[in-house]
């Protein structure tokens, strides 16, 4: 349970077009590091290099190393079905399975992946939903379909689903922009509570966010249009926002850019 | 001097008027013009089932005509029924439908989840386009040249569904590729992300989210060919007794019937060329009824 992971001089291309430029920062075990920066600046495709996510879009490709707990993900001999498997990730949007029941998303991930018998994943989908905070709300309807939820209890359906499969690190791209503030609320303290047990990464537009529920922050920007993304600045989240070492993230946190 | 002003008028002038005379007359025209539309393109319809089940509905009401056949009648002698033909028509499209379903699939998979973009993809597009411009006759004459005249084996039923399989794969390949297109690839990436392979996500996620307009699709697609006439025509002799067996002799269809009793100038050929009419219409209506029931059982819900 919750592994380091160390990004090593990572280059991230969509084909020709060069995407990230050079990111090498370190996340520690059981903590928050959050991704900010403006729309385009390369913080969710790194995110998404970190479970090999990335490569599932035609002539994407990452030079470099990710290494968790100092093995490398992009190993000549890793499995990146294996590598999802320690590494979950929740998405933007709410993303329920339609055609399962609120239980049957919740196990899908170990369904899926191989045999456990009926009353194991009945454990597992009380321990998850417990742990999404949402189990209370749908313990009585688990045979209902998942989209019928709305979507903050999807979001956290989605959750439950990912922490299901027991992974190392947590990856969240923007958790909370299609969700209300209640909703995002009960997401955040969701964050606080997850720390304990998993390493969790953060992308989100959302700089109160960044600053409520991260440890570290990184601030990610690019120099102009067409130009890759690139890693300007990581410390200490307090650090960031009350005194960061660089021009530009000092620039971008108090609004006067981008 | 005094003047006096009208308290009942507003001071200025209202921001929202009433629809223009223009405007009125240009939209009754436009609603004239296309229940006018609407009208015309129901006459021929209601003509067609009129003149089907004015023509047809006495012998189909019969007990015999849905369990006998016409082995043994003669051609002006009523009475006899069209089993032998129903067993064909349906046993024609079930072995087509057998045969085309799995192999439309197959391809449509390939093409939206393995070959996007690729040149195999893009020819095997442009084939099944191709092919589904294909006349029946052609396929029938293609089945005739490669399995009588090269392989010189006999024709039957089973050489008919081959044609039907011609003329359905591609109208499955199409329907389905349409459906798995329209499942999004947030689900494909949740189900990725979960660590699940490529092929179970495929299995697992993606088919039974398209299933429900999968299945409208093979249905329609085979009450489509059911009503081929060509294949039955040139792969398989008429029958008027019942027979099972796909693979050799002489078998009824419902098509083919009607056109072996269109030479028959009694009432009896009438009759059966009506009634066979109106069962064909039947089953292939059945076809659909069945279509969206599947579709509705299907379907992802919320509630």
């Amino acid at each position: 349970m919750a592994k380091r992971l160390d990004l090593k001089d990572v280059n991230i291309f969509y084909g020709r077009f060069h995407a990230v430029d050079n990111v090498t920062l370190s996340v520690a075990p059981r903590s928050v590091t959050a991704f900010i920066g403006p729309s385009g600046c390369g913080k969710s495709t790194v995110l998404r290099t970190l479970n090999r996510m990335h490569e599932v879009i035609p002539g994407a490709r990452v030079e470099g190393e990710v290494l968790l707990d100092g093995e490398n993900i992009y190993g000549s001999s890793v499995d990146p079905v294996g590598v999802r498997r320690t590494i979950g990730m929740v998405f933007q949007r709410p993303n329920p399975f339609p055609t399962m029941s609120i239980r049957d998303n919740v196990v899908a991930g170990l369904k899926l992946q191989g045999r456990k018998s009926r009353k194991e994943l009945d454990e597992v989908a009380e321990r998850a939903l417990r742990g999404a905070n949402l189990w209370n709300e749908v313990k009585d309807r688990l045979t209902k379909p998942g989209g019928g939820l709305s979507g903050g209890q999807q979001q956290r359906l989605c959750i439950a689903r990912a922490i299901a499969v027991q992974p190392d690190v947590l990856l969240m791209d923007e958790p909370c922009s299609a969700l209300d503030p209640i909703s995002t609320l009960a997401i955040e303290d969701l964050i606080a509570e997850l720390k304990t047990e998993y390493t969790i990464v953060i992308v989100t537009h959302n700089m109160q966010q960044a600053a409520r529920v991260s440890d570290q922050t990184a601030f990610f920007n690019l120099r102009a249009t067409g130009e890759p993304g690139r890693l300007v600045e990581i410390d200490d989240t307090p650090k960031m926002f009350s005194n960061p070492t660089q021009q530009a993230t000092e620039d971008y946190i108090s609004g006067r850019f981008g | 001097m005094s003047t006096s002003v009208d308290l009942d008028k507003s001071a200025v002038e209202p921001t929202f008027v009433g629809i223009s005379g223009g405007r009125r007359a240009r939209n009754a025209l436009a609603t004239g013009l296309m229940t006018l539309a609407f009208l015309i393109a129901l006459v021929p319809l209601v003509w067609v089932v009129w003149t089907v089940v004015s023509k047809g509905l006495a012998p189909v009401l019969t007990g015999h005509w849905w369990s006998e056949s016409l082995n043994g009648l003669l051609a002006r002698q009523q009475g006899g029924g069209a089993y032998h033909a129903i067993v064909g028509t349906l046993l024609q499209g079930l072995v087509c439908a057998v045969l085309a379903t799995p192999i439309g699939i197959m391809v449509a998979i390939y093409l939206v989840e393995y070959g996007a973009g690729t040149r195999l993809a893009r020819a095997t597009t442009f084939m099944v386009d191709i092919l589904t411009g294909v006349p029946s006759i052609v396929a029938a004459l293609f089945v005739y040249a490669v399995w009588i005249s090269i392989f010189g084996l006999p024709r039957s039923a089973f050489a008919v569904s081959l044609a039907l399989v011609l003329l359905m794969v591609p109208v499955v390949v199409r329907s389905t590729e349409e459906m798995l297109r329209i499942v999004p690839d947030d689900l494909r990436e949740a189900a990725y992300a979960l660590g699940v392979p490529k092929w179970k996500t495929i299995v697992k996620v993606v088919i039974p989210t398209a299933l429900s307009g999968m299945l409208t699709g093979i249905v329609l697609a085979l009450a489509r060919v059911m009503g081929e006439t060509a294949p039955v025509l040139i792969l398989v002799a008429y029958a008027p007794f019942i027979n099972f067996d796909i693979f050799q002799g002489n078998m009824a269809s419902l098509p083919l019937l009607m056109t072996v009793e269109r030479s028959n100038p009694t009432d009896a050929g009438a009759d059966r060329l009506w009634g066979a009419a109106i069962t064909l219409i039947l089953i292939i209506t059945l076809f659909q009824l069945l279509a969206a029931f599947l579709s509705k059982v299907t379907a992802p819900k919320t509630k």
